[in-house]
């Protein structure tokens, strides 16, 4: 009997990438069911095209760098899928698709691939595509008409005002919007589900729209501050980013305390940019910015050793 | 007060195993091999010859310096005193005796004065026999007139092992004489047997032994591993901290196994020399998983035969547990004073990936015990950066393996990390 000699431990948890990434696409079914249901099967093509995208241009990296074939670890069909949330139903179909490729090839593969990557690929992606088609990125449809292009809740919180849409129609969903971020339900349902089955902590979605509810409170810019703090909760990506965006494994802090001071920055971020910046949405390149600081965070915020506490002897 | 160590994982325990089995089945092997060294510290020096009659319980090796003597497991002829397999995976000289069956005993010594004690503890080779196997008498003498808290340590964190739960429930009286005479060495103001909550039946036993012995405060922590270990445990009971390279007397503490207290027992009462222990033998691998007493010296092979044999399909034989335990290759080597388990595994449906990845998911962070950062220790190992190592603090990692345990990319962590306290140790050689 030939018996292996390899390291300790002999047992492992059951706990894998693969399983990791199927909770997150399961954690995004209700906000893209939410999406589709009331952006129209439009959002379904462009969703799929975005995931066969991304599958299709890792598998192509994989074959043509002649490295091991990691489409089957699922981080590319999540990849597809947030940047898909990300974006507006009416999106150019050439758009999401060259988006989705740049997300995989140059955001994560060039950068060493699953891990490696500093910037959060969807969101790198969409800062992209923004940059090289503004006007496919920034068209929201009506609800329920076709072709009329309609101003989303943001654009109304711009000017300052507060929006059209009640809280209540906002938090469902029955507002435009992107594909992924309309229902903020759903994606706090996700979100529970992610908790629960410990995939993510709480730390930095709480900390990031904690940040976002304290600022917009204190900096109102109507005369309904809380009204107002709930307008800017709900509205554009913030809970999008928040559970599904900040939280990337890759590209946020490691150490608790790295990640509350994360969600803090991140939270600070959106709402500056929002109130001071070229858009009306502020989400994507706050959280970019963020992730270019993930390391420095985890170095200065490095939990007490053990045995380091003061009076930790007797 | 209850405190809490940091981190630490949840394993499947599968303790139930090998708990069916009431009656203890005292092995005789036919031949035992006695390794020189079972201990830390310098090794023992044959003090028989090839072809000598030795009687159980005789000393056959001693040494100076940091040493205990190992003593013949059984009556019988020297047969040999040649290098053999160890379960540190070297070779190890050792003495082998071809057991006669007679078991005729060496006659006891009882000790008296507190010299006398600690002379009988270190006569009967006694090691700490919950696997660091650190002399017992230094350990002790070292703790006299400075702790405060003397614990016993029945935590048995590690998966699948029951042997000091098999012990407790079979002689608890003995494990709480063996802490009356350390405590009586060492004066401390607290005596605690710490065990954890998945042991109900040794529990039971020791409450049921509380009036002979009132002194003792049985202190029931919540089961998570690593708890058994050592720094882990006093922080559990007592919310010290013992600091990188300090030894648990640096807070007031001296920790023994409970095994290593039934052993004094035996030494300091009864007059007997540490030759046997209880043995789990267990594992989805093994027919028959239970608990033995076993000769120290006894052949893992002999072990597992006893105990029905191994599955056609078993991937490995673990001396210890499944976490910190050593894979052995050769079943010939023998049972030492620290081995507390044979473990025997199927392929583990959780194994180790083809090609693992890190994806920063920092769940590393959150089990360790010792409030390191795994990620960056691994990275860094890899990357060579011996500066950031000692930032990182790795040698302050026990590889108590919770972080491999818990990666889901499956990442060698504990592998890595002693290839980097090999760079370490020979940075700082120079």
């Amino acid at each position: 009997m030939k018996l292996t000699v390899a390291s300790s431990p002999h047992i492992r948890g059951n706990f894998r990438t693969n399983r990791i990434m199927l909770d997150v696409v399961l954690a995004l079914l209700p906000a893209l069911g939410v999406g589709i249901g009331m952006l129209g099967i439009r959002a379904l093509w462009v969703t799929l095209l975005c995931i066969a995208a991304a599958v299709g241009a890792e598998l192509l990296y994989s074959l043509l760098t002649r490295t091991r074939n990691t489409v089957v670890d699922g981080s590319a069909v999540v990849t597809g899928l947030l940047l898909a949330m990300t974006l507006p139903a009416s999106v150019p179909y050439w758009l999401a698709f060259v988006g989705s490729v740049f997300a995989i090839i140059v955001v994560k593969a060039l950068c060493g691939g699953l891990g490696q990557n500093i910037f959060n690929p969807a969101l790198a992606a969409r800062a992209f595509m923004l940059l090289i088609c503004p006007v496919g990125m920034v068209r929201y449809m009506a609800l329920g008409v076709d072709g009329v292009s309609a101003a989303t809740p943001l654009h109304h919180m711009v000017m300052p005002a507060l929006p059209e849409e009640s809280l209540l129609d906002m938090f469902l969903g029955n507002c435009p919007g992107s594909i992924g971020e309309i229902s903020a339900l759903a994606l706090l349902l996700g979100g529970v589900y992610l908790v629960v089955r410990k995939v993510i902590s709480v730390r930095i979605p709480a900390a990031y729209l904690g940040t976002v509810a304290v600022l917009t409170l204190v900096f109102h810019k109507t005369d309904a501050p809380l009204q107002w703090m709930l307008y800017s909760l709900l509205s554009g990506g913030v809970m999008l980013g928040a559970i599904f965006m900040a939280t990337d494994y890759a590209t946020s802090p490691a150490t608790a305390k790295g990640q509350l001071l994360y969600g803090v920055g991140c939270g600070g971020l959106t709402v500056i940019f929002r109130y001071f910046g070229l858009f009306p949405e502020g989400v994507t390149y706050a959280i970019l910015l963020m992730n270019a600081c993930v390391w420095t965070l985890d170095r200065y915020t490095a939990p007490k050793r053990f045995g380091a506490k003061e009076g930790g002897a007797r | 007060m209850k405190h809490l160590f940091f981190g630490g994982i949840h394993p499947k325990y599968n303790k139930e195993m090998s708990t069916g089995v009431v009656q203890f089945q005292t092995i005789a092997p036919k031949q035992v091999v006695i390794p020189m060294q079972q201990h830390i510290g310098a090794p023992c020096v044959p003090l028989v010859q090839v072809g000598d009659t030795v009687r159980k319980g005789q000393k056959i090796g001693d040494g100076e310096g940091l040493c205990v003597p190992v003593h013949a497991s059984v009556s019988g002829k020297v047969v040999a005193i040649e290098p053999r397999p160890h379960v540190s995976g070297r070779n190890v000289l050792a003495v082998v005796i071809k057991n006669d069956g007679k078991n005729e005993a060496a006659a006891p010594s009882i000790p008296t004065t507190d010299d006398e004690i600690l002379h009988a503890i270190r006569e009967a080779g006694i090691v700490g026999m919950g696997g660091a196997a650190f002399p017992g008498n230094v350990k002790a003498l070292s703790a006299m007139g400075n702790v405060d808290t003397l614990i016993a340590n029945a935590c048995e964190c590690e998966p699948y092992i029951t042997a000091d739960d098999s012990l407790l429930r079979t002689y608890p009286e003995r494990v709480l004489s063996g802490m009356m005479i350390l405590a009586k060495l060492l004066k401390p103001q607290r005596i605690v047997l710490a065990v954890e909550d998945n042991k109900q039946k040794a529990i039971d036993r020791l409450r049921d032994l509380f009036e002979q012995y009132p002194q003792v405060e049985i202190c029931v922590l919540p089961t998570r591993y690593p708890q058994g270990s050592e720094k882990q445990l006093i922080q559990a009971v007592t919310g010290r901290q013992v600091p990188g390279g300090k030894l648990p007397v640096s807070v007031g503490c001296a920790v023994f196994n409970v095994s290593t207290y039934a052993a004094i027992h035996r030494a300091v009462v009864e007059g007997v020399a540490l030759t046997e222990r209880i043995v789990t033998v267990s594992g989805e691998a093994i027919a028959q998983p239970q608990n033995f007493i076993v000769p120290i010296g006894t052949p893992f092979h002999d072990l597992i035969e006893v105990a029905g044999g191994l599955h056609d399909r078993t991937e490995r034989v673990i001396s210890g547990g499944p976490m910190m335990g050593v894979a052995q290759s050769d079943l010939a080597v023998p049972v030492i004073k620290a081995t507390n388990s044979v473990l025997c595994l199927l392929k583990d449906k959780n194994g180790a990936a083809e090609n693992p990845v890190c994806l920063r998911c920092g769940k590393c962070v959150g089990v360790c015990p010792m409030r390191l950062q795994p990620l960056y220790m691994y990275r860094f190992t890899n990357a060579g950066r011996l500066d950031e190592l000692r930032r990182l603090h790795l040698m302050d990692c026990m590889e108590c393996g919770s972080c491999a345990f818990t990666c889901p990319g499956k990442l060698p962590l504990v592998e890595v990390f002693r290839q980097g306290k090999k760079l370490l140790r020979e940075a700082d050689a120079k």
